[in-house]
């Protein structure tokens, strides 16, 4: 189905590199045409994600009652975290409540997106191409700078976000360059290549432990053959790391992203 | 020998980060010890900080890649 099973087959290629990451068409005759590249593994997950988050979301909703049914309390707890211990944490009730939705919908957009890294079959996450991160990382950044604009005009917020409070005169010169680039255009970036990054080096690992296991297998002393099994092994373990990488960079996406948003709305020193 | 020297190169570049991180969850792990209550709070700071510095072993790591 996709190209790292095929290499897996071939036993060939031994150090993954970017190439592994490079999905086949589904159907071979778009390859040329313009549909080239919209029908892979990749695309697919993610459409898929999509699809799953409404789906469940929905059905748990459909009849909401007092006492929670099962679904409804999994859809409650989901969204009651983040509202609760990251939204209204950083945000205070107010705002807190009005940034809930988009924070939760980030954050189990994520997770469910990074999910796939695990997932038989799959084993590899859209986050790990930087398209995705990127457009959630430049969504993060219009929010945050679209809500500082709204509530303190364009000018004080620029004088909030680059000059910090109480510093001497003197140092502005070089602070305002300094404040103006991490908090107003490196903030995406870092945002978008931390989840990026993750999600790559995670599929990595697990290609190199797993590929590196059939070589082992390849080679002719029976010693190093049976080697291959600790590296088979290995894999199982990266995999159980893998989840909480999963989680952890969910969560971390979406704190970042409501500390930004809380960095906007405070108020003028 | 063959091969490619940014191999090298993030192996070095990932000590700092490696530190930072340790430093981190140390400190986290002496507060909570000493103030079992506070865990809660400062556990947003813990994930924050870790972040912040692990994204610096992971530029080092998308660095190894773009640079070969």
């Amino acid at each position: 189905m996709t190209d790292s099973a095929q290499v897996l087959a071939a036993g060939s290629h031994f150090p993954p590199g970017i190439d592994s990451f490079n999905f086949r068409d589904w159907f071979t005759g778009l390859s040329d045409t313009a549909l080239a590249n919209v029908f892979t593994t990749l695309t697919f997950s993610v459409w898929l994600s999509v699809a799953i988050l409404i789906v469940f979301f929905l059905w748990a909703y459909r009849k909401p009652q007092i006492v929670p049914t099962k679904r409804q309390w999994l859809a409650e707890s989901a969204y009651g975290f983040i509202r609760n211990s990251v939204s209204i944490d950083l945000l205070g009730k107010q705002a807190g409540v009005r940034f809930a939705p988009y924070l939760t919908t980030m954050f189990l957009f994520i997770l469910v997106m990074n999910f796939w890294a695990v997932v038989p079959g799959v084993q590899i996450s859209p986050n790990s191409h930087i398209a995705f991160p990127a457009t959630m990382g430049i969504i993060a950044w219009l929010v945050y700078n679209w809500v500082g604009i709204k509530k303190h005009g364009f000018v004080r917020y620029l004088k909030i976000t680059c000059i910090p409070p109480g510093s001497p005169v003197f140092i502005l010169p070089l602070l305002i360059p300094l404040e103006f680039l991490q908090n107003i255009l490196l903030r995406p970036v870092t945002l978008a290549l931390r989840l990026f990054a993750n999600m790559f080096a995670g599929h990595l690992i697990l290609l190199v432990f797993t590929l590196g296991g059939f070589v082992l297998l390849n080679s002719e002393n029976l010693f190093i053959q049976s080697v291959s099994v600790l590296s088979w092994a290995l894999t199982i373990a990266m995999t159980f790391f893998e989840l909480i990488v999963i989680v952890l960079q969910a969560y971390v996406f979406t704190l970042l992203t409501g500390m930004y948003i809380q960095g906007s709305l405070v108020d003028e020193h | 020998m063959e091969g490619t020297l940014n191999v090298v190169g993030y192996g070095i570049a990932a000590l700092g980060p490696g530190l930072g991180v340790a430093l981190i969850f140390a400190a986290w792990i002496t507060a909570t010890a000493r103030q079992p209550e506070s865990a809660g709070i400062t556990r947003p700071m813990l994930f924050m900080g870790f972040a912040l510095v692990e994204v610096l072993a992971l530029f080092g790591l998308v660095l190894a890649f773009a640079l070969s």
